[in-house]
């Protein structure tokens, strides 16, 4: 789950990592009174920035300085209801602006490679940070650390040997001690600022934050969760949600109905291999095998499916308990598109009687015949 | 490494639903099951074998101990079970679960490296060596997909590796071992790691290996399969997919051009292994391969 800035600035704040002064507004009026009591405390400027779920906000024209209350509101005005990368922009974060010398990046991320967290840091901080890693492959600085253990604090300052810090070494090792306990304490997949700035009245600051939490790990986040952002879905998406089926519209007219994300892609390839286009992603594998009947009604909810293939392949997920749902949901839809089976595995047996008995079908002998089959149908051929 | 008849196996979550009954097949297809574990039924016997309150307990009770452990246990508590296995001096552990918290996986992962402990999965369904042993819940009975025979197969997802597994045998030929990697993005047992347990494997003379989108673990194997004598074919799955979304494995979701269908059958083509458009394809490239 990702968290927008404003969602995630209070975490590193918790973590002792300071950022500035500011709130959220949903209205340009609240904006301008955020901006108001910013200024009228200390004079200075203010930073509106858009929140969405994505980066380039600067670029978009998302974020803007206002002097005063009145600018903040015109600005504030002007950003709310943008789109930026597909996403309307339906709230601010008004901060108080501050000068700044220089921009460091810093992260930290789960590694696949070493299996564990690692600390990144870069000198070249600011918006194009992944185009400069590319350029200067040196430029980014990495630690892989003992989960059990944490970082040490050595090997932090060792980290940044040589990266020209000038003096503000022990700063940055401190905000990345702090850092790594913000990802570690909030479960996160990515805790990540940038830019990190250095002051120009001193000290280091998180001007931005991003923060992926491990879905996996939201069960044990339930009240941090309330605070992220939800994945945009399609009507379909958010009912196969409700109904803990993964379900993903995509474009063509051949729905897929299959068990297991891997038995669900390659239905999906091979409808491709035989010049289809998949309608949609929807996998009943693991722990949702008994949902047949629910997986049914929502693949024959999308109004472009034209033909429909269903491809069991069971280990743990029975097929004859898969093939029993899909069945119970028959008697009710009765639907009259053209529909083809591949069953094979756990409980296979069983499945290919109750086809038979019940619906007058035999399975096609294997995948890639019943992919076609449905890819033929759709296009309106023989079946 | 490749789970064998003679492994002695425990099962932690033993009692429960789905602990039982696939113990109770995996024992009649021949896995030495020799206890479990659940701390509320320590001391009673279950299905046939004693039940202990930890792994450790487990290995200090039997009387030779076990090789191997198999986690039915839920994601809020299979890092402490896995620890639990690690300290007790287990060989291998399989962690069958979903949607266990992945900094609990790399503390798991930690502790296993630090003792030189194979951990498989999480989030696999389990392996097969036909004629032998199975772990976790693959159907392994049916013959019409796990017929012994002297090809290897890897794959992340179960349902896919048991298709691939169908197709070999419908080729006439038989499977070896079949190893589930398991579909998180941080497991154990790399498809590295399988390929080159399955090239030690005496039984194994070729190797069918499924990948999938996302990630660069089918690129690493690419760079082992460069150096192997055995002959290998791969699909990859998830070619169809778009990119940023996740397709139900959290492994497999493709970030810009990393991870991409085109970056892993390049660089598995590069060394020599034959690509398959369709699993339905491996018959006749095996037949061609192993003359």
């Amino acid at each position: 789950m990702n968290f927008e800035e404003h969602a995630g600035k209070p975490l590193l704040k918790a973590a002792g990592i300071p950022v500035p002064d500011g709130g959220t507004a949903i209205t340009a009026e609240t904006a301008a009174d955020i901006a108001g009591k910013l200024i009228g405390a200390s004079g200075g400027k203010v930073v509106v920035k858009a929140q969405v779920p994505t980066g380039k906000r600067g670029k978009a024209g998302g974020i803007k300085l206002a002097g005063s209350a009145d600018e903040a509101r015109e600005v504030a005005a002007a950003i709310l209801g943008m789109t930026i990368a597909e996403h309307v922009v339906g709230k601010v974060l008004v901060e108080r602006a501050t000068p700044f010398t220089r921009e460091f990046y810093a992260a930290v991320i789960n590694d696949p490679e070493t299996k564990g967290p690692k600390i990144l840091f870069s000198t070249l901080g600011g918006m194009d940070v992944e185009e400069a890693a590319e350029q200067d492959a040196g430029a980014m600085r990495t630690l892989s650390v003992d989960i059990r253990k944490g970082p040490e604090k050595g090997a932090v300052r060792a980290m940044l040997d040589g990266a020209g810090l000038d003096g503000l070494e022990d700063q940055v090792v401190e905000v990345l001690m702090k850092l790594y306990e913000a990802y570690r304490a909030n479960d996160a997949e990515l805790m990540e600022i940038n830019p990190l700035a250095v002051l120009e009245a001193g000290g280091l600051m998180a001007l931005d934050c991003k923060f992926t939490m491990d879905d996996s790990a939201l069960p044990r986040h339930e009240d941090l969760a309330m605070t992220g952002t939800p994945d945009r879905l399609t009507g379909l998406e958010a009912k196969g949600k409700e109904l803990d089926l993964k379900y993903i519209e995509l474009d063509g007219d051949v729905g897929v109905l299959a068990n297991g994300a891997g038995l669900t892609m390659t239905t999906m390839d091979v409808v491709r291999h035989h010049g289809g286009t998949p309608a949609n992603f929807l996998e009943i594998g693991g722990e949702a095998y008994t949902k047949g009947t629910d997986a049914l009604r929502l693949v024959l909810e999308n109004p472009k499916v034209k033909s429909l293939v269903i491809n069991f392949c069971g280990a743990f997920a029975r097929t004859d308990v898969m093939t029993q749902g899909i069945l119970n949901a028959w008697d009710e839809l009765k639907p009259t598109l053209p529909t083809f089976w591949s069953v094979h595995g756990t409980g296979d047996v069983e499945a290919v009687a109750m086809l038979k008995e019940r619906l007058g079908v035999e399975p096609l002998p294997d995948m890639s015949a019943a992919c076609k089959a449905a890819v033929d149908a759709a296009k309106g051929g023989a079946k | 490494m490749i789970i064998r008849g003679t492994h002695r196996v425990i099962v932690q979550g033993i009692t429960g639903k789905q602990g039982t009954f696939w113990s109770e097949r995996m024992m009649a297809y021949g896995t030495k099951i020799v206890g479990g574990v659940n701390p509320k039924k320590a001391g009673t016997e279950h299905i046939g074998v004693p039940v202990f309150a930890s792994a450790v307990d487990a290995m200090k009770g039997l009387p030779e101990g076990f090789d191997v452990s198999i986690l039915f246990i839920p994601p809020m508590g299979a890092k402490a079970a896995a620890l639990d296995a690690i300290e007790a001096g287990a060989k291998a552990v399989v962690i069958l679960t979903e949607h266990i918290p992945v900094q609990d996986v790399m503390y798991v992962m930690a502790a296993a490296n630090e003792r030189g402990v194979r951990i498989i999965g999480p989030n696999t369904a389990g392996g097969v060596t036909p004629g032998e042993c199975f772990t976790g819940f693959m159907p392994a009975f049916n013959d019409k997909i796990f017929r012994p025979g002297n090809v290897g197969v890897i794959s992340r997802s179960g349902s896919l590796g048991t298709l691939m597994c169908l197709n070999v045998v419908q080729a006439g030929f038989g499977i070896s071992a079949f190893i589930g990697i398991g579909g998180d993005p941080i497991i154990g047992t790399t498809t590295r790691d399988a390929l080159e347990a399955l090239d030690a494997f005496d039984k194994t003379d070729a190797v069918v290996m499924v990948g999938e989108i996302g990630g660069a673990m089918e690129e690493h194997a690419a760079e082992y399969a460069a150096t192997m004598n055995k002959p290998m074919a791969a699909f990859i799955a998830g070619g169809a997919a778009p990119a940023g979304k996740k397709m139900g494995h959290a492994g497999a979701i493709v970030m810009g051009n990393k991870g991409t269908y085109q970056s892993k059958a390049d660089a598995l083509a590069a060394a020599g292994v034959a690509i398959l458009d369709t699993p339905m394809d491996v018959g006749p490239v095996l037949k061609e391969r192993m003359g």
